[in-house]
């Protein structure tokens, strides 16, 4: 992966196959330059035995094929820059993931484009689960919900192309005086 | 930005162009893209993006765009399957977002895939 928000489009499916109805996202820089990524759902959760073995490329719940890459290249970025990922499950109540990246590191990933990153994740599953993000940093916070857009639209799916660009352009109008100095 | 009173005008204006799409049911072209971890590495986010804009701009109103997972020939991604109204699927390999517009001129508005974006020409080369 090239950009952290690819990681967070790609971590994101494993929330929605989980079957979330909520999936709260948030991105955190603190004042030593730290990114934390988090990704907590309501979905249906891994057992212990489970935790402890999804770290490997070999476990995946997918039957079509072994291999299951999503994690592991996750850890890697992570790790790379100094950072690290932890995860915590419980079955039947859901996951929080967490990436931490050292943004000083000159082996630290662009955070990239959150904005397309999210306006992808909302369109690939319009319906459910709930989305909300939320960006910190030094420079001040923003959040957004699917949740707080959807009584605007009544009728019309999120997966429009022209809601697919509003949520773009105004996520990266709000996103940018924040977590800009990162972006790239 | 970020009004809810321009999400109100875009609902009114999809409203009555969801209208025109359930009148014109079963002519509705397919656009899939290849969204797992491979689809993301190889690029697959912009070339989304690409084909969401270009139909935006164009006004298909007839054409959808979804997202599908791995297909297990994740050497070829980023992938995308058109599927035009009673035709076989046409599936376009390593596709990048200045590929889209021709995608979307000649194989979606007028029917004659890009030949040279296939899988069919990807093998054989």
């Amino acid at each position: 992966m090239k950009e952290i928000a690819l990681h967070l489009l790609d971590i994101v499916q494993n929330s929605v196959k989980a079957g979330a109805s909520h999936v709260d996202i948030g991105f955190r820089l603190d004042d030593q330059g730290v990114l934390t990524m988090t990704v907590e759902d309501d979905g249906c959760g891994m057992s212990p035995e489970f935790v402890a073995r999804v770290r490997s490329p070999f476990v995946t719940t997918r039957t079509t094929r072994k291999v299951g890459l999503g994690i592991p290249l996750l850890m890697q970025n992570a790790m790379q820059s100094g950072g690290n990922v932890e995860i915590e499950s419980e079955v039947g109540k859901g996951t929080v993931i967490s990436a931490t990246f050292h943004t000083a590191s000159i082996d630290c990933l662009p955070l990239g484009d959150l904005a397309s990153t999210m306006a992808t994740i909302i369109m690939g599953s319009p319906d459910r689960p709930e989305f909300s993000i939320i960006c910190s940093s030094p420079a001040g916070e923003m959040s957004f919900s699917t949740e707080e857009i959807r009584p605007a639209l009544e009728g019309v799916s999120l997966a429009e192309p022209e809601v697919v660009q509003w949520i773009q352009q105004s996520l990266q109008e709000e996103i940018e005086p924040i977590l800009g100095g990162i972006m790239r | 930005m970020k009004s809810l009173a321009e999400l109100e005008a875009i609902r009114k204006a999809t409203l009555s162009k969801i209208n025109v799409r359930t009148e014109e049911k079963g002519d509705t072209t397919r656009v899939v893209i290849g969204m797992a971890t491979c689809g993301i590495a190889a690029g697959a986010r912009p070339v989304m993006l690409a084909f969401m804009n270009e139909i935006q701009t164009r006004q298909l109103n007839h054409v959808t765009v979804s997202q599908t997972g791995c297909v297990g020939m994740c050497r070829l991604e980023p992938m995308v399957d058109v599927y035009l109204p009673g035709k076989e699927k046409v599936t376009y390999v390593h596709v990048k977002p200045e590929m889209v517009p021709r995608i979307v001129a000649e194989h979606i508005v007028n029917g004659r895939p890009v030949d040279e974006f296939t899988i069919g020409a990807a093998e054989n080369a």
